[in-house]
């Protein structure tokens, strides 16, 4: 307009945005559907908030929660990504047993549903009636060789309540989530750069610095994501553990809370809310592990701080 | 240092490579390279594109290996053992240790993009010398100061340009102290005026005595700063000797098409750079007569 000083030329853009009738008729929409929901929530008797929220607190829910789900999805994510990133670093190895080893565990362990591998694991005891005991591996023959007798054992466990307990539960989840792990964490080392590795090992660095150093750090930007989803997917998994059958679980208490009261419904309400309720506090964990790993991509501007060469030896 | 071949006197090369050759898949690479670097020499590879100069640097610390011939670094024979001879492979941990005294830069860098330009220069000090974190800082920011990025030691290689990433690079190769810098193609990934920046770095460093085998598109790096330029064509050494000589006069049909398409297709970009690269060069010096801890303040980047 009267900004430039000559009159033809063009001056700020004032123009008419273009229209988007069909979000309004989208906004409508949604708001009808809104409003049902929340008066089916909050109208329908068969809800009945009042008993939702006292089962959610009940202590056997609590206490499934703290070991079923939380201390079994931790302790199972971390033999996930632990034993996934150690096969997959295997299965990368020009070593053709360790890269064969690798690619058997995978095959065996993400062919078998949770559900079954779960309640196969319960079972196992069944493989060690006398228990199952620790030592030297065929020591009866060893003994035998030597003209001896005995055994050469330390420890005597009771296989039916391993299996079937908190340790069967990790077993079962964390080797089943290894197999998943190992691949995500395969493509995460072969997204990094080849050259990055060259670098290292012209620097003298051997391959396990390397791998540790150099390529794991920078894999975890791949990695970090998909693992998300995979402690997400293990939380709902965990819901799966009656399979062994482990009772201290979330969903099994309050599902037995249901047919215990007749309110079945409002049960599942709880277990629904309480899934949620941790899924969410994952995401935000998820989030902050995202931006930590994304160290040097341009994510985030480092501190602004200005080196001083004498003040910088302190800090390391 | 028990080679058969030739003993370790002082008339050993710091470089003795021999018939060295080198196929991927059938394909011939390297078709029998002979090279001899003394200590302190600047040597410049050069040749068109698919010729093995590249390669043949990447041999020498065995980032490939080699099908025939053999090279030795400071009287080592690169990657095997001699013994009553019979050749054994060294294993990874050996080559590890041969590895350690070659300095590499590499045509995009490689540097680690999670660490800054500051732990980029530590890591191997600490990793594969044990040196103490202090003493490797020490010495990291000394070498950021002489590559003229003593207020970069904080920045992640993102946050440079591509002459300042290339000035790290060389930095670190340097915090490993090595007796012989491959420098591959240094500066053809940077913008054109980005590429003296990085000249001025390797200039001063073949002034202070460093021998270093570059593989370079840079005729006037070459002419100017090697002691000898080796042309290769074909994975053979076409023509080599004084640089004044070869690239002024050169003796071989290939070398001299080589040159000339050279000379057409970078007079232009070449043309600009050259007034600043003497800018460059005028301001590295002056940083290195001043006093290290007050840096120049008009140095920008």
């Amino acid at each position: 307009m009267s900004l430039t000083p000559s009159t033809d030329r063009p001056g700020l853009i004032e123009a008419r945005p273009v229209r988007h009738p069909g979000r309004w008729v989208a906004i409508a929409v949604i708001a009808v559907l809104t409003a049902m929901l929340a008066n089916l929530i909050f109208t329908n008797g068969a809800f009945n908030w009042p008993f939702v929220f006292q089962a959610m607190v009940q202590s056997p829910v609590l206490h499934g929660l703290y070991i079923g789900t939380l201390l079994t999805t931790a302790l199972s994510m971390i033999v996930g990504v632990s034993g996934g990133v150690l096969m997959a670093v295997m299965r990368l190895s020009p070593n053709p047993v360790l890269s064969g080893v690798a690619w058997t565990f995978t095959w065996f362990f993400r062919g078998i549903p949770r559900l079954v591998l779960l309640t196969t694991m319960g079972a196992l005891g069944v493989l060690f009636k006398k228990g199952l005991d620790l030592g030297i591996p065929f020591d009866w023959k060893i003994m035998e060789l030597l003209g001896m007798d005995g055994t050469l054992r330390f420890a005597s466990l009771n296989a039916n309540e391993l299996f079937a307990g908190l340790f069967g539960a990790v077993l079962g989840l964390g080797l089943s989530e290894a197999a998943y792990m190992a691949e995500i964490a395969r493509a995460g080392i072969l997204s990094v750069d080849k050259g990055q590795a060259e670098a290292a090992q012209a620097l003298g660095m051997n391959s396990g610095k390397t791998m540790l150093r150099i390529v794991l750090p920078q894999a975890m930007r791949v990695i970090v994501p998909p693992t998300g989803n995979e402690a997400i997917a293990m939380v709902k998994d965990t819901s799966l553990l009656i399979a062994l059958p482990l009772i201290d679980e979330l969903f099994f208490q309050l599902s037995s809370i249901g047919s215990r009261t007749y309110k079945v419904f409002p049960s599942f309400v709880a277990a629904t809310i309480w899934y949620l309720l941790v899924t969410s506090v994952l995401m935000v964990g998820q989030f902050y592990l995202e931006r930590h790993f994304g160290r040097g991509f341009g994510q985030k501007a480092p501190k602004n701080k200005r080196f001083a060469r004498s003040a910088g030896m302190g800090g390391a | 240092m028990s080679a058969p071949t030739p003993d370790t006197n002082a008339g050993m090369p710091l470089v003795h490579a021999v018939n060295v050759m080198k196929a991927f898949d059938g394909n011939q690479v390297l078709k029998g390279i002979d090279l001899d670097v003394r200590k302190g020499q600047v040597i410049c590879l050069l040749g068109p594109s698919g010729s093995g100069k590249t390669t043949f640097l990447r041999c020498i610390n065995q980032l490939e290996t080699i099908d025939g011939g053999r090279i030795w670094v400071d009287g080592d024979l690169m990657g095997y053992e001699d013994r009553g001879g019979t050749l054994h492979e060294l294993n990874n941990r050996a080559i590890a240790a041969q590895r350690r005294d070659i300095g590499m830069v590499f045509q995009k860098f490689n540097l680690f993009p999670h660490k800054t330009a500051l732990e980029n220069i530590m890591e191997a000090p600490i990793q594969v010398k044990g040196e103490n974190k202090a003493e490797a800082r020490e010495r990291a920011l000394t070498l950021l100061d002489r590559v003229g990025l003593q207020d970069k030691p904080s920045a992640y290689p993102a946050q440079l340009s591509g002459g300042q990433q290339q000035r790290v690079a060389i930095a670190r190769a340097l915090a490993m102290q090595p007796k012989l810098m491959l420098f591959d193609e240094p500066t053809s990934a940077l913008d054109p005026e980005l590429v003296g920046e990085v000249l001025a770095v390797m200039r001063e460093l073949a002034n202070e005595g460093m021998t270093m085998i570059v593989v370079t598109h840079e005729m006037s790096f070459a002419r100017e700063v090697a002691d000898e330029v080796v042309f290769m064509d074909g994975g053979v050494v076409v023509e080599q000797g004084d640089p004044k000589s070869v690239i002024n006069n050169p003796q071989h049909a290939r070398t001299k098409s080589f040159l000339r398409r050279m000379q057409s297709e970078h007079h232009a970009v070449e043309h600009v750079p050259e007034s600043l690269r003497d800018a460059v060069i005028a301001e590295t010096h002056h940083l290195h007569d001043i006093p290290a801890s007050n840096s120049d303040p008009d140095e920008t980047e």
